[in-house]
């Protein structure tokens, strides 16, 4: 069907394994996300009430977001790597 | 007028289009295949594809719009940037990899990899070309925007000029110098953002924000037995509040009447006939002040002028505790003259640092409201994840691994530039530099304050920002047109040389039509369209795509009804809401709902589990020929 990829790409038996923690992260993360629109729409003065150093729920809860994102992602990358280097070595 | 003519922006700016102009034909006399041209032939390295997937991802939206919008409103702006940021999640853990495994040059090869059939062929690239034109829109306005200030010239004109820029860009080597292009113009972009926010926390706050070339408009207040020369001429009520029309030396200027005082405020005046005038005056006469800065600074528990030098974090702090003054629109009819009148409110720093000024979530919301709210937030998470001109980028690397890199590189990227968006509106907002006539300029006009090199430099960026978004639209759009319609669909059967010249045909027509679009929608927030884009991406693919890597029963109907429902559910609410009603028609609309994602996303996530189930023998029949 001419579909395939661009270029050659090799057998990743890994490729399994990589997806279900993929979902894994993103429902952790869709969760802490789910979790900040629903203060926002339900107890929308705590947004506004200080966490620390005078920042208010609303800042560290959005800077969070942002952080958790490239954490659980550099995570997510060790643990994809470390499934590569261990299913597909070569036979 | 508040932009001046910069020479050393106008140098900027023409050795950066002769670069890339230059870049342009250097990899256009590599660009022989069809590979090459749609997908680079695979070979950009992660490290390149995840710089430039942030400088394809970071457009006129992010350092224009979302800018423009925490300056005005504070942190419903900064929404835009978590919702942006959190999008990329659903990108790198569940699309990154099977995307680059199922596909060959467009997002309609990955959908239709399983199924080989016409219906996903049409819709899919159908939904390629709304989506792009959607997110095309904005940008082209932007570039309206900004070349006004930069070249000193009309709004359309800077359209046409990024317009034509753009075709020569993807018409002559397609994929490979887009991706030098958005490489480059990334890696500036955050680094010069960097630069701005430095300069930011070196200035700290001040209640009177002067600028070594820019003095802060001292704005006056008058009262009845002190009126300074001034007139009253006439009052108008609006909204509750007191408008004074006042004449000085043949001049009218408004007030807004407040305890029995009068305070200056800024307008614009559109006469039935005639030239506009900015606070009663030709434009030319710069008497329409730049705005924007802080009534009482409470810093360490005490009440202080300025600040000095400030961390990040104490920046916020110190906003947090004190109080600034926005300028609000109200919009007036004064005989036969139209008035646009920017009117003083003192805001409290707190109110500056949580949702609700632009999103109604807060005390006196409506179901309604809150349901527009979190339909947007629905539409940033879901939409990045299934924008076209996003997903090709997996093509251009060489492996799944790369594709996961490169897309842990953008987040990363991406993610810092966001979290200095915050500084860089609230900056723009207390540095007495806002045009309030034009909020997308927040972030140029930022730099401007603290020198015309660093303005230019900014500019230049904003401007390649936009060179290197579009030209990944249209090389989209171009893949969608000559590869998934002509190509695929149409079963033409082109040669990889006829492929290729059909791709820089539709490249050529795609931007003629934007450079239509973005002269049309002049004016509105450039962050604000996108949202639209990513709620009609979101509606349109996600879906699509999502259902094909996890449901083993979606089937090519369910897949192409789906794309269908969502295209026409997301349009169709869009179309006949408030926003749109009210640019073009002066109406409110037949329903008060801005973002559609929550509806159409759901109305097309239903029709491809009801379609696929109910066509489950398409899938028997799939099998049978795969066996």
């Amino acid at each position: 069907m001419d579909h395939g990829p661009a270029v050659e790409l090799g057998v990743d038996h890994a490729s399994g394994k990589k997806s279900r923690l993929g979902v894994l992260f993103f429902i952790l993360y869709t969760i802490v996300y789910g979790i900040f629109v629903a203060i926002g729409v339900t107890n929308y003065e705590a947004l506004g009430k200080p966490v620390f150093g005078n920042q208010n729920l609303a800042v560290i809860y959005g800077f969070g977001l942002i952080v958790f994102a490239i954490v659980l992602g550099l995570i997510y990358n060790w643990l994809c790597t470390k499934y590569e280097n261990e299913l597909n070595k070569e036979e | 007028m508040i932009y001046e003519f910069s020479i050393l922006a106008i140098v900027l700016f023409v050795i950066f289009v002769l670069f890339v102009l230059g870049l342009s034909f250097y990899f256009g006399s590599k660009t022989k295949t069809s590979s090459s041209y749609f997908a680079a032939g695979g070979t950009i390295h992660w490290g390149v594809n995840g710089v430039a997937f942030a400088g394809d991802y970071l457009s006129a939206a992010s350092f224009l719009g979302i800018c423009g919008m925490i300056a005005f409103v504070g942190y419903d702006g900064f929404l835009y940037s978590i919702g942006y940021l959190a999008g990329w999640v659903v990108a790198l853990f569940l699309v990154a990899e099977p995307m680059k495994r199922l596909g060959k040059f467009t997002f309609t090869d990955a959908l239709d990899s399983k199924f080989n059939s016409k219906a996903i062929k049409l819709t899919a690239a159908i939904s390629t070309l709304i989506v792009s034109m959607f997110y095309l829109i904005p940008q082209m306005v932007g570039a309206g925007t900004l070349v006004e200030p930069l070249l000193g010239l009309p709004h359309w004109v800077g359209v046409v000029i990024v317009g034509a820029i753009v075709i020569f860009i993807v018409a002559t080597a397609g994929m490979t110098s887009t991706t030098y292009v958005q490489f480059i113009k990334g890696g500036l972009l955050i680094i010069f953002s960097t630069i701005l926010a430095f300069y930011i926390f070196k200035n700290g706050l001040t209640t009177t924000p002067d600028h070594a070339d820019q003095k802060y408009h001292e704005f006056i207040t008058l009262a009845d037995n002190d009126m300074q020369g001034f007139t009253k001429i006439s009052t108008i009520e609006s909204g509750g509040i007191v408008f004074a029309k006042m004449e000085k030396d043949g001049v009218f200027r408004w007030f807004t009447k407040r305890d029995g005082k009068y305070l200056e405020a800024l307008s614009i005046t559109q006469p039935k006939e005639g030239e506009k005038l900015f606070n009663g005056e030709i434009k030319e006469k710069g008497k329409f002040f730049q705005v924007g800065h802080m009534n009482k600074i409470i810093m360490d528990g005490e009440e202080v002028g300025s600040t000095g030098r400030l961390r990040p974090l104490q920046f916020l702090s110190v906003i947090n505790s004190s109080e600034l003054v926005r300028f609000l629109k109200v919009k007036i009819v004064d005989g036969t003259n139209h008035i646009t009148i920017f009117h003083q409110v003192i805001t409290p720093g707190k109110e500056m640092l949580i949702p609700g000024l632009k999103f109604n979530i807060g005390k006196g919301a409506t179901w309604l409201s809150k349901l527009n709210f979190i339909s947007l937030m629905l539409a940033l998470f879901l939409g990045t994840a299934s924008l076209p001109h996003i997903l090709i980028r997996y093509y251009t690397v060489p492996s799944q691994k790369a594709a996961r890199k490169s897309t842990i590189l953008a987040i990363t990227a991406i993610g810092f530039f966001y979290i200095l968006t915050l500084f860089m509106g609230l900056g723009a907002a207390t540095n007495g530099v806002l045009n309030m006539d034009d909020g997308n300029m927040s972030g140029p006009l930022l730099a401007k304050a603290f020198g015309v090199g660093l303005f230019a430099i900014i500019s230049a960026i904003a401007f390649a920002t936009i060179l290197g978004t579009v030209s990944g639209l249209i090389v989209a759009s171009s893949g969608a047109i000559a590869h998934d319609l002509i190509d695929r669909y149409m079963g033409k059967k082109l040669s990889d040389k006829a492929k290729v010249r059909a791709g820089k045909i539709a490249a050529f027509s795609v931007g003629c039509v934007a450079i239509v679009l973005g002269i049309i929608f002049r004016g509105m927030n450039v962050s604000f369209l996108v949202g639209w884009a990513f709620a009609v991406a979101a509606s349109a693919n996600l879906p699509a795509i999502l259902m094909l890597l996890f449901w083993k029963k979606t089937t090519a109907k369910g897949i192409a009804s789906s794309i269908i429902v969502g295209i026409v559910t997301a349009l169709g609410i869009i179309i006949t809401g408030p926003s749109i009603s009210k640019q073009f028609f002066g109406t409110e609309g037949l329903h008060g709902l801005d973002a559609p994602a929550i509806i159409s996303f759901t109305a097309a996530l239903l029709t491809l589990v009801f379609v696929s189930l109910a066509t489950q023998k398409d899938n028997e029949k799939l099998s049978e020929k795969v066996a």
